[in-house]
């Protein structure tokens, strides 16, 4: 029995985070996230879990990454400069290996810009915004129902392949409220332990190490230093830290095909809308007042890594129409897999593109 | 306890320099710890970025070096997550002071569960000696060539400002003490916090007039006041000596406090 | 049936609670779909405020509204701000006490405010007899699933109050003609 409501996208968010079995949130308000945050508030401690206001997003992000390891899952949510205040400590849970869940509820950028408008500005920086070399995995939800199914499966990511995992959604979809169906249970996959006897940082052929949680005996050293597969500093030998860097890449990267979550509509399409996000309702929207024009439209709901296969789902596609609310960044990383001509469509400022605009822009390559 | 029962031996030699304070702050930390009769797998060493944070590294327990400043963020998370766990921070003067200095008083005045041994060497020694809140005005460093003129952070006010429980102050030189406040940090409930001044022959004693390791801990020795006497000192309305620093116990309480074992 | 309700009125009105209840009711209660949105400004009373819901029997796909046929207007800076371009097949129901223009579409006037202070004492239902007289005028949404939604989205204590508040706007929409 599913269970229906009327809800606001952020409150999806955390109710999603709460179904996945998350008992730990640590953050600080930042608008358009913060209903995350107070919703968590509201009920972790009522379920035993904990909820803290840290005193910075930093501290957020650390406090998050310090729960994690003693086996409990956790999340944060942010904003615009709260992202990217966080992006050192991202890398340390890159480097560590750490299961945690962070929430980017975009808004427009940069620097404080504009708070309370939607925006998809983020998309690169939850990619590549620490530094050094690191793969990552990033969904983004288009609906509130995908709030709550995509935090929840962000959980299970983090845990399968112990990285952080980023919900991008953006301003529209975390403010507004609409109908979600809540089932009675969710899928859950679990952080699997580490094996005793072998070495913390020793991973088999899914290049995933099993968990060594604190409090269990492991006796684990967790730096963010190279480190060797004991866990121990090991910072001037150029093998250790390729081996190990290349590894982190290769254990998400080597699944992309497998992780890969999207929408195909009309895959015979000449002219394809690739979107993510609140511009897929747009997109949504046009196919729905055209069904004659048979509109192609690839809806990434896992944006990183990305899946170059799904561009194949289109084998007679002579143009891919990116719509989104930046300056075109994942339409330059579209590009990069593909031999069809890809154009961007920018849009800033906060406003969704309207159906009207997409249909221009499209007719063009009609 | 021998040094067997809680280091690393595989990890040994350590990368402290010859004369260094740290090993003696880590030996009366794992003392302190031992006497507690802590299990190994109950106990989580954290610590940021630093020489002192490397100590958490050499120690067999679960262990979490982090980012530069951050300790007390990562350290909170854990306490809070799983109070039953036991968690002791290690971190220096830059480290907790400088970039990790709104954590450090947000740590205090939530009064979270932890204890933080502070090793102040007055000087950023991994990277090669910079100054640092507590390097002493006129002190040299390679970011102060001409002698700093920066007044300097008190640690101790700090915390006990910023509402910790416990709140002690020790020198390399006073083993026994530092172990016993250590201890005592480890018994209070709340946030502990423990400095202890330590040399630091390579960066700092070096370019001081400390050109022997004992120069500097023969000016813990003499320059100590007991935080008893310097009282005493106020109070009649004499001032302390020259350089004097206060050591002792400044703050033992029992304010509300988090992340406590259930 | 896609239908798009536009609010607005000063910030404290309870006009995006308005909008909640609104959107509550039609997916709770009469088992539609809706999409409420609305625009944030960093005051947290005062200023212009505006909320919109959309409600359809279909699954709404695009979520902002372009063309509102509904329009519940609760200040003249509401009005010129988001009332004033309504279309003209567009109906607005306008608080009377605190609203000075007429639009160019059909309009019925509700005295929310005052009825809100006079009638029952507290002027802070205004935006729940504004409610009533919106489901009354359009239907948008059922009389009952109006009257739960109410019952869920309000303070405890403060039911019956409400509820009194959602009937008086039933009957001042009853009492007057749309123009």
């Amino acid at each position: 029995m599913t269970r229906i409501d009327f809800m606001q996208g952020n409150t999806a968010c955390a109710e999603g985070a709460l179904a996945a079995g998350c008992r730990f949130f640590g953050g600080y308000p930042i608008t358009p996230s913060t209903e995350v945050a107070e919703h968590m508030a509201v009920k972790l401690p009522k379920l035993g879990g904990v909820f803290i206001q840290m005193e910075d997003e930093i501290a957020g992000i650390a406090s998050v990454i310090g729960a994690s390891w003693t086996g409990v899952r956790s999340m944060t949510a942010t904003s615009g400069p709260g992202f990217s205040l966080m992006m050192e400590n991202l890398g340390f849970a890159v480097m560590t290996e750490t299961p945690c869940v962070v929430v980017n509820i975009q808004r427009g950028g940069p620097s404080t810009g504009q708070p309370t408008m939607s925006a998809q500005g983020d998309m690169l920086q939850c990619r590549f915004g620490s530094h050094g070399d690191y793969s990552i995995i990033a969904l983004s939800p288009a609906s509130v129902q995908e709030m709550y199914e995509l935090t929840i499966r962000a959980f299970n990511l983090a845990d399968r392949f112990r990285v952080p995992v980023f919900l991008m959604a953006d301003e529209i979809i975390g403010h507004m409220r609409e109908r979600i169906e809540i089932p009675d249970s969710v899928p859950r996959e679990e952080r699997r332990l580490l094996d005793k006897g072998t070495l913390p940082f020793h991973a088999g052929s899914d290049l995933v190490p099993g968990f060594p949680q604190f409090g269990k005996g492991y006796g684990v050293h967790v730096t963010g230093l190279t480190h060797d597969e004991r866990g121990y500093p090991c910072t001037t030998s150029p093998s250790v830290h390729e081996e190990l860097v290349k590894r982190l890449v290769a254990k998400v990267e080597s699944a992309r095909d497998e992780i890969a979550d999207y929408r195909v509509t009309n895959p015979a399409a000449e002219v394809v809308f690739i979107t993510y996000g609140s511009p897929a309702r747009t997109v949504e929207q046009l196919i729905h007042d055209h069904p004659e024009a048979k509109i192609g439209h690839l809806r990434l709901r896992l944006v990183w890594p990305f899946c170059e296969k799904a561009l194949g789902e289109f084998p007679d596609a002579r143009v891919f129409l990116v719509p989104e609310q930046n300056l075109g960044q994942m339409a330059r990383e579209i590009e990069r897999h593909t031999s069809v001509p890809v154009v961007p469509l920018p849009k800033l400022g906060g406003a969704l593109h309207t159906p009207g605009e997409l249909e221009k822009a499209m007719e063009i390559w009609r | 306890m021998t040094y067997t029962e809680w280091l690393r031996e595989d990890r040994l030699p350590h990368i402290y320099c010859a004369g260094c304070g740290n090993g003696t702050v880590i030996n009366c930390t794992l003392n302190a710890v031992d006497q507690m009769g802590w299990k190994k797998e109950e106990t989580v060493f954290v610590s940021g970025i630093g020489c002192s944070s490397r100590a958490p590294g050499y120690i067999m327990t679960d262990s979490l070096h982090t980012t530069h400043g951050r300790a007390l963020a990562f350290a909170t998370g854990i306490k809070m997550a799983s109070p039953d766990l036991n968690v002791v921070v290690f971190t220096g003067d830059g480290d907790l002071a400088a970039i990790g200095g709104n954590h450090f008083i947000h740590a205090c005045r939530r009064n979270i569960d932890l204890t933080v041994v502070c090793m102040n060497n007055q000087i950023y020694g991994m990277t090669g000696g910079q100054g640092s809140p507590t390097t002493p005005m006129g002190a040299l460093s390679t970011t102060t060539p001409y002698g700093s003129r920066e007044p300097t952070f008190d640690l101790c006010e700090l915390a006990s400002a910023a509402g910790a429980n416990f709140v002690s102050r020790w020198t390399s030189y006073h083993v026994k003490e530092l172990t016993r406040a250590i201890h005592n940090g480890l018994k209070t409930s709340g946030f502990s916090f423990i400095e202890a001044a330590v040399q630091c022959p390579t960066n700092y004693g070096r370019r001081n007039k400390f050109r022997q390791v004992m120069d500097q801990i023969e000016y813990f020795k003499t320059h100590a006041v007991l935080q008893q006497k310097a009282d005493r000192l106020r109070e009649e309305g004499k001032p302390l000596p020259e350089n004097s620093i206060v050591v002792g116990e400044f703050v033992h309480r029992n304010r509300p406090a988090m992340g406590v074992k259930r | 049936m896609r239908h798009e309700v536009r609010f607005s009125g000063f910030g404290g009105q309870g006009i995006i609670l308005s909008a909640v209840i609104l959107g509550r009711a039609a997916v709770m209660y009469d088992g539609n779909y809706a999409v409420q949105t609305q625009v944030y400004g960093p005051e947290a009373r005062g200023g212009a405020s505006m909320s919109a819901v959309i409600i359809d029997d279909q699954p709404i796909l695009y979520p902002k509204v372009t063309n509102p046929d509904i329009f519940v207007i609760m200040s003249q800076e509401g009005f010129e701000k988001y009332g004033v371009h309504a279309g003209e097949d567009a109906v607005m129901i306008l608080d009377s006490s605190l609203v000075q223009s007429r639009p160019r579409c059909r309009y019925i006037e509700i005295p929310a405010t005052r009825e809100a202070k006079q009638t029952l004492g507290r002027d802070i239902v205004a935006n729940i007899i504004m409610l009533g007289a919106l489901v009354r005028t359009t239907g948008v949404v059922g009389e009952e699933a109006i009257e739960k939604a109410i019952l869920d989205s309000v303070p405890k204590g403060t039911e019956s109050l409400n509820l009194k508040a959602m009937k008086l706007g039933f009957e001042l929409a009853k009492k007057e003609d749309i123009t």
